[in-house]
């Protein structure tokens, strides 16, 4: 590899820009709008220079990739970091997503600009980090720092019960994390080192694999959510403003998938095969629990907040059938996500922006007067019911395929979310756009401006482009996801007795 | 050229969607009829080359989906079957769009309607061309959202929302049990290919697969599956109630999606994946079964309709039945030819039907109509062509198709079949019935309709020439087809593209079946006609008394079987009503009650009595519950810690 540290570049070049605005004078309407073009420029920046590493990338090898490792603190913990097919794509996304982030609250956050700019910032250096971080210790900071700026972006910048929103998300998640860090301390006194790459070669006893297994799972099951530790999501999704919306669905869930990708199956195998039918039966009810739920809401965030959950049931039952089309149907799934339902919550955002209401019953009939507006989300709709030829069909089609392999009965309950989500869908879909508009307060509403379809535009874009051409994403993941169920399947022969094993191979 | 024949609707879609604003709304309508008329007589080029001069074609076009063994390509897969359906949808599809110039003329939103259909073509086709599962079912769900878009056209209406709705979510259904096939076919063949899969099937005859924890026969399972999602399209019995419903879209919409084309996707299919049902004998019975059940179902239902579209769309339905009974006995080529002469009836009568309904001003109603041979006699002319045609008169298109279909059914000799025999016999003469009083309701008698302000017109020329072409089509295309579909030069014709087992000699048993059944069809339709003539012409009071005499028969098929109603029963109101408690109970009560909430209020609840001081601030409130649940941690942390030294 180069000796330019590229992972540290696109992980602090958001800082930087922070720094920048930090240091603004003044709260006028100069500065203010300094701060959003600063924003909006580091993002972009780093975006493009995240797209160096996609380029860069081997897809042909599953070791990790632009490695940076330095002594820290006291030998033990180092700065490590290092992407691979599993891990690589989630750092373009973040880098995509942000600067429509900016874009999008460009108008809409008044008060406090430069600290809401700032917050931002900090937030995608620490997500980023998250994606990259090779050393345990380093993860946790990463994983747990990106609480505080996304709790204060609800609790600051939200709606009205913005307290009780960001408490509840805050108290959630913070609770999952304490195990996580418990049991990360237990794996350093067990293995010696909190190096992830080494562990991950390292060979846990079976019961204590287990305890593990359940912390972290206690942490990334808060994160995805799944269900029943899902509340706290619809809340945090309401009060958030648009932006915080965007990361909380597009990239923040995404953390939970990847921790049990990079963590639980690798490291605790042994576990996630016992516990696999657990996950299972959660990811089940997931999928339909939170699509009835969902079709019972008034709030359109809260719609889209509770199909998201029903989503992420795909994609954590995608990746514990340990098949290569369930992993790799998973890890779309997740990325298709973070496109399609980052681009509903900023449709959202449109005609929240114009009507500052979320109810649905106080729209109706935006075709008249709003048809681009209806055409992007039209196809968003779409793609979150997983229609063909969109970007959401691949990742739900690969996990139910998996699925599918190993247990018929979770994937007959599993496919009935395809139906369960074009009620819920459509239904939306029809009282917000369709319908005649008589409302008095949507007789002037305007339709996409400029800025809005520079926000929408690549999203619809990339919705069609991977629902068509979804290679480049299939080839970064596909030699990640062998080896990990090569290593995986190996693990567990090893695992077993050796009559057990002859019993398996007649 | 096939890559032409398919992505010119792409294009013409793009453009009328994309720039139709500024196109405008006659340049968005010429420029896609234009492609779609230059795709159409592409595609009697193909058909030509295919089907009679035998040059089949695989063309790739690149890679779609990769994970693992699962492979799946875009590409196109051109044989006689694939030719067939070209030629069907595209000249229909062409035709259908030529009409709408005229039909929509008046519409605000033309080039949004030119860009639909054009998608619909293009969805279509993909369907059509598909050389594995995947691609198949990407052109099944793309013609689900262009029929989706197409039947809430006019999205101001209440009614026509939510029958896009039901549209979709019905069809979803279906889809969910072709998913499952699909996902089965991969798990036992480890390929989606047609190609692969075919070649393999004979291995897997007699074998069982494990599915919801039964050992059942594995093809017989799958192919029941995949049969689903054909039922769900192809709206039968069951998954029939979007069908009807369907019709609030415009009537070009209802002519070319839900009479001649989409519809008849579920039968494509079976006839597609003949190499799989054919040795799944089961299954192949139970298609034999729900096909002679939709067929005599939607008649008597279709008898009982005043909705002119209605009555049409029922018979659809019907015909559709007849399909599945041909593929179920094993003589895919009859469903096929059937299919294929439907296509240019059925269309005509729908178009026709919009030309009624454009000359009386948007009424859809029989009861309105009328003594309309007078003022618009061309249309008449053409309704009669496509009424003789679907009842097989003599000669004409129906007479040919829908009387093989009878045929082998008598000559298949299971149980099945000669109950699929019988009914189908009985749907025969109640098709006659209806139509004919269609044709007696609309267009003899007195008018109904008030004849001070409406005052029918025919229809401009550029709806009327595409009716002249379908009127061809059905009077000819079964006389000139039956050779190749059925007769003489089957073997020439198909070659391979339909698979029958080397027992099946079917449409060799039909041709030499006894002159009664042979005969029993036109006997049918002419006591139809009899029966229509005499109640609706002869003596037009016998159908009120009919009605008060059988007054609960009448309001079960006026009703359609109550089904709308039922499923309303079991279905959509505890959906509903389980939503609510779900999102209420579940989630509100339970979940937030016992988990934060509870916890938190619990801690409140205790320092308050403790302290005994109430604040009123909830920063206050979310302080203590921070401390609250620091000290639950620190004790799970503790006890957790404890065990942890315990075990080490």
């Amino acid at each position: 590899m180069t000796g330019w540290p590229i992972l540290s570049t696109i992980i602090f070049l958001p800082l930087v820009g922070a720094f920048f605005i930090l240091v603004l004078r003044g709260d006028d309407g100069a500065a203010i709008r300094n701060a959003r073009y600063i924003a909006l420029w580091t993002t972009i920046v780093t975006f493009v220079v995240s797209l160096l590493i996609w380029r860069d990338f081997d897809a042909s090898t599953a070791a990790f990739q632009f490695v940076e490792k330095r002594d820290w603190i006291g030998g033990t913990i180092t700065y490590h970091l290092g992407v691979d097919g599993i891990s690589m794509l989630f750092v373009i996304l973040t880098t995509f997503l942000m600067p429509l982030c900016i874009l999008a609250s460009w108008q809409s956050v008044e008060s406090r600009v430069k600290e809401y700019m700032i917050a931002f910032l900090v937030l995608e250096t620490l997500m980023i980090g998250v994606f990259c971080a090779l050393d345990l210790i380093v993860f946790y900071l990463f994983f747990e720092g990106g609480l505080i700026p996304m709790f204060l972006i609800i609790g600051v910048w939200g709606g009205k019960r913005r307290v009780y929103a960001s408490f509840k998300f805050f108290l959630y998640t913070l609770l999952g994390s304490v195990l996580m860090l418990l049991a990360i301390m237990a794996m350093y006194w067990q293995a010696g080192t909190t190096d992830i790459p080494t562990l991950l070669a390292f060979d846990f006893p079976p019961k204590m694999q287990t305890w593990l297994w359940v912390a972290f799972f206690a942490s990334f099951a808060v994160k995805m959510p799944m269900w029943p530790v899902h509340t706290w999501l619809p809340d945090a999704h309401v009060e958030a403003p648009t932006a915080g919306s965007v990361i909380l669905a597009g990239v923040l869930l995404k953390m939970g998938g990847y921790g049990f990708l990079r963590f639980s199956i690798p490291m605790f195998p042994l576990a996630s095969a016992d516990l696999a039918p657990l996950v299972y039966v959660l990811s089940v009810v997931a999928i339909i629990y939170t699509s009835m739920v969902a079709f019972a809401q008034e709030d359109i965030k809260k719609l889209i907040a509770y199909s998201s959950v029903a989503h992420m049931g795909f994609v954590t039952l995608g990746v514990f059938t340990l098949t290569a089309q369930g992993v790799q149907g998973g890890i779309f799934q997740m990325l298709s996500h973070g496109i399609v339902s980052a681009a509903l919550f900023l449709c959202v955002g449109v005609i929240y922006d114009r009507m500052h209401t979320r109810e649905i019953s106080a729209y109706g009939g935006l075709a008249d007067r709003m048809p681009l507006y209806a055409a992007c989300f039209m196809v968003f709709t779409m793609a979150n019911v997983g229609l063909p030829g969109t970007s959401g069909f691949i990742g739900e089609f690969l996990s139910l395929t998996g699925a599918f392999r190993i247990n018929t009965w979770v994937a007959l309950f599993a496919t009935s979310g395809v139906i369960l989500s074009a009620v819920y869908a459509l239904w939306l879909y029809r009282r917000v756009i369709f319908g005649k508009l008589d409302k008095p307060s949507l007789a002037g509403i305007l339709d996409l401006d400029a800025r809005e379809i520079a926000v929408l535009a690549p999203l619809v874009l990339l919705t069609l482009l991977f629902g068509i051409y979804p290679k480049p994403v299939m080839d970064v993941t596909a030699v990640a996801v062998d080896k990990l169920i090569a290593d995986y399947k190996q693990d567990l022969a090893a695992a077993m007795p050796p009559q057990l094993a002859a019993a398996e191979e007649k | 050229m096939y890559s032409a024949i398919v992505f010119l609707p792409l294009i013409g879609a793009l453009i009328a969607g994309l720039f139709g604003r500024w196109l405008g709304a006659r340049p968005a309508g010429l420029i896609t009829s234009a492609l779609l008329t230059t795709g159409a007589v592409l595609s009697w080029v193909a058909f030509y080359r295919v089907g009679l001069s035998g040059e089949d074609a695989r063309i790739p076009i690149m890679e779609w989906v990769r994970s693992g063994e699962l492979q799946a390509n875009w590409s196109l897969r051109i044989d006689t079957l694939t030719a067939v359906m070209l030629v069907v949808v595209n000249t229909v599809s062409a035709l259908v769009h030529i009409y709408s110039i005229g039909y929509m003329s008046h519409d605000d939103s033309q080039p949004r309607f030119f860009a639909y259909l054009s998608l619909f073509t293009f969805a279509m086709l993909m369907l059509v061309t598909a050389d594995n599962l995947l691609q198949l079912f990407m052109g099944w769900e793309g013609v689900g959202l262009a029929s989706y878009l197409l039947i809430g056209f006019w999205y101001h209406k209440p009614s026509a929302n939510a029958a896009a709705i039901k549209a979709f979510v019905v069809n979803r259904v279906g889809d969910f049990g072709f998913a499952l096939g699909i996902f089965g076919v991969f798990t036992v063949f480890g390929t989606i290919s047609f190609d692969a899969i075919f070649a393999s099937a004979p291995d897997h005859v007699g074998k069982t697969m494990e599915f919801l924890g039964y050992q059942l026969d594995t093809l017989t399972t799958l192919c029941l599956l995949l049969f689903v999602g054909a039922m769900g399209k192809s709206a039968q019995f069951l998954l029939h109630t979007w069908l009807p419903d369907a019709m609030e879209g415009p009537t070009p919409v209802s002519a070319l999606i839900h009479a001649a084309t989409m519809v008849t996707a579920g039968v494509f299919m079976v006839a597609r994946l003949s190499p799989l049902f054919e040795l799944a004998p089961v299954a192949l019975q139970v298609v034999t079964g729900i096909g002679a059940l939709t067929a005599i179902f939607a008649a008597t239902v279709g008898i009982a309709q005043n909705d002119i579209k209605r009555v049409i769309a029922y018979s659809t339905c019907s015909q559709l039945g007849y399909m599945f009974v041909a593929m179920g006995v094993g003589a895919y080529s009859a469903g096929m030819f059937h299919l294929f002469t439907h296509a240019f009836f059925k269309a005509l009568l729908f178009l026709g039907a919009g030309s009624v309904i454009h000359a009386l001003h948007d009424e859809q109603d029989l009861r309105n109509m009328g003594g309309l041979r007078k003022s618009i006699p061309l249309t008449f002319a053409l309704m009669v062509i496509g009424t003789l045609a679907l009842t097989g008169f003599p000669f004409t298109a129906g007479y040919f198709s829908k009387d093989t279909i009878i045929e082998v059914a008598y000559a298949r000799e299971t149980e099945v079949a000669n109950w699929a025999f019988w009914l189908l016999l009985a749907a025969a003469f109640l098709t006659s019935a209806y139509s004919w009083r269609l044709i007696f309701m609309a267009f003899f008698g007195k008018p109904r309709y008030d004849e001070h302000h409406v005052h029918p017109h025919e229809s401009p020329w550029v709806m009327l020439v595409p009716l002249f072409v379908l009127a061809a089509g059905a009077l000819f295309a079964g006389y000139l087809g039956k050779d190749y579909f059925v007769g003489e030069d089957y073997a020439h014709f198909w070659r391979g593209a339909l698979f029958t087992g080397p027992d099946n000699h079917i449409l060799e048993h039909a041709h030499h079946s006894p002159a009664w059944v042979v005969w029993s069809p036109t006997v049918m339709m002419v006591a139809g006609f009899v029966v229509a003539w005499f109640s609706y012409i002869a003596v037009p009071s016998t159908p009120a008394v009919l009605i008060k005499t059988f007054k609960p028969i009448h309001a079960f098929l006026y009703n359609k079987w109550y089904i709308d109603e039922l499923y309303d029963l079991i279905f959509v109101r505890p959906y509903i009503w389980l939503s609510r408690q779900l999102w209420k109970i579940g989630d509100g009560r339970i979940i937030d009650g016992l988990g934060p909430d509870g916890i938190s209020a619990r801690v409140i609840d205790v320092t308050n009595r403790v302290v005994r001081l109430q604040t009123g601030f909830v920063y206050h409130y979310a302080f203590v519950m921070l401390i609250g649940i620091a000290l639950i941690v620190s004790y799970f942390a503790y006890v957790y810690w404890a065990q942890f030294w315990k075990g080490y």
